[in-house]
């Protein structure tokens, strides 16, 4: 088996007292689209901050390229090339469109995602760059988040909730960007409350229940039977 | 004309306040921290500045070339060392350090230079006036008006024109994903008060040109700082501008009709800004 782009090696998690996951494990190998899902508080967006240096964990929790950054800082990890698409978007409301896309490239690390390229993926936002960035639909809101974070050409992206309050048919939309984003090289880790999305995008599935993974496996050879049994519990 | 006089010096003394209101509004906008050393830290930099031009023989006006960095220096240093980990959910901690701080430099300096008041010699420009119009203005109080100007217009550029002024913006927004972005909010942090050292340089150097100082005057500068900042309101630098200077005229229009009141009529105009307009003229726009 080759080295896999990310490794997180029986990861536990706290809030103060509180132990948000217990043990988790999961690889994600370059190219390779991943989709975490789970109930409310399944700790999936825990996972997800964990990556991305928000929580601090174990250093050899979480690998990138083989090497440690599970107690790395979040600005450190973005510098490796992994980048979080927060949940609830949190663009920057005192930042136009353009200016938050700018922040996320500001590291300046090299590869295919630019401006243009961006505003390629996402047309309707080069329309609106000068626009604050709070005057923007939900949509195209998690249109600036998603490409904000592909500023920083990450080798992996880190998406919470992209279908988070915005209409079926704007998911779909966004959704149908995320081959184009594979296909420039980067991997994605995928969370979703919305399983029938997820299982579509992606190429493995973990189910996280109550901190713990309950189910794995390749998207195409989990039953409705077992998944739904790992998401609500037997 | 005498009227017209007055309030002409008024805007230019203004001017010095609108640069002790820049630095503080600077730091609570990108971090929200109180510095009440502020006004100790004016007074420090009036006294690098003494020690820079009686070592170096320089007119003070050409030392703040190098008061500024050094400054700036100093306020990189004090926020990497002990202000970013004063930080957090409780606004407290930053108040009550910054609190000592203030205490600390009061008495360092007096331990160093005395009681004694001092002052800045910048030579010929500080009596130098001309006329226009009936009105006598003061080339020394003029330059420092006009510095002023320069800047605040140089911090608002800095603020919306550049990348270091949209990490200042995107960390005062939502530090927490600024760093998911790659800033890291210490050094940020840092740079923000390397900045408003910076302008507090300018301020000081001025400050110690134009009147005598001594280690006791720097709260009354942050009380100054303040009230053109609550003025001012926090949406703009040119807002700062505008508190300094109407703190500025109405301390100039107290003195005139009694010498006792200059700083009390100050202190009314912002008691009256505060009351009609808690937000100030220019407010941050909610979002």
């Amino acid at each position: 088996m080759p080295e896999p782009l990310l490794e997180v090696r029986a990861l536990d998690a706290f809030y103060g007292d509180f132990q948000a996951l217990f043990g988790v494990s999961l690889r994600v190998a370059a190219g390779e689209v991943v989709a975490v899902i789970g109930a409310n508080g399944a700790g999936k967006s825990t996972l997800l901050k964990c990556i991305a240096g928000a929580i601090k964990s174990r250093g050899d929790a979480i690998l990138i390229d083989g090497q440690p950054i599970g107690n790395a800082p979040a600005h450190a990890v973005v510098a490796r090339g992994i980048a979080l698409v927060p949940e609830g978007r949190r663009l920057f409301p005192s930042l136009s469109v353009e200016e938050n896309l700018l922040i996320g490239g500001q590291l300046g690390r090299p590869g295919p995602w630019s401006l243009k390229r961006v505003y390629e993926l996402f047309p309707v936002l080069a329309e609106r760059r000068q626009q604050p960035s709070t005057s923007l639909s939900g949509g195209q809101q998690q249109m600036v988040a998603i490409g904000r974070a592909l500023m920083s050409n990450p080798r992996l992206l880190l998406c919470d909730e992209i279908s988070l309050g915005l209409a079926p048919i704007v998911v779909r939309e966004v959704y149908a960007r995320l081959p184009s984003i594979v296909a420039e090289g980067s991997s994605l880790v995928i969370v979703e409350q919305d399983v029938v999305q997820a299982l579509k995008a992606a190429n493995h599935v973990y189910c996280l229940q109550e901190g713990r993974v309950a189910l794995t496996g390749a998207a195409g050879t989990l039953t409705r039977e077992a998944i739904s049994a790992a998401y609500f519990g037997a | 004309m005498e009227w017209a006089n007055i309030i002409i010096q008024g805007v230019l003394i203004g001017g010095l306040y609108a640069m002790f209101a820049a630095g503080l509004a600077l730091i609570f906008g990108v971090m929200r921290l109180v510095n009440i050393a502020h006004g100790d830290l004016i007074v420090l930099a009036a006294y690098v500045a003494l020690m820079t031009t009686d070592t170096l023989g320089l007119n003070p006006l050409i030392a703040i070339v190098i008061v500024v960095p050094i400054m700036a220096a100093i306020g990189y240093a004090l926020q990497r060392a002990l202000l970013n980990r004063t930080l957090g959910d409780d606004v407290l901690p930053p108040l009550l350090v910054t609190f000592g701080l203030s205490v600390i430099i009061q008495n360092a300096l007096l331990e160093a230079f005395t009681a004694d008041s001092r002052r800045l010699k910048a030579g010929p420009i500080e009596v130098q006036t001309f006329e226009v119009a009936g009105v006598w203005i003061g080339v020394l109080p003029l330059l420092q008006f006009v510095v002023a100007i320069a800047v605040i217009a140089g911090l608002q550029l800095l603020f919306y024109r550049t990348a270091l002024g949209r990490a200042f913006r995107a960390t005062s927004d939502d530090q927490s994903v600024a760093q998911l972005m790659g800033l890291d909010n210490r050094h940020v942090f840092a740079l923000a008060m390397a900045l408003s050292l910076a302008v507090i340089a300018v301020a000081g150097v001025f400050l110690a040109v134009r009147t005598n100082f001594d280690p006791a005057i720097g709260p009354a500068r942050l009380i100054f700082g303040f009230e053109a900042v609550i003025i001012g309101g926090l949406g703009s630098m040119w807002g700062t501008l505008a508190g300094g200077i109407i703190l500025g005229v109405s301390q100039a229009i107290g003195a005139q009709i009694n010498p006792g009141w200059q700083l009390l009529a100050g202190h009314l105009a912002f008691l009256l800004i505060l009351a009609v307009r808690p937000e100030g003229l220019f407010p941050k726009v909610q979002t």
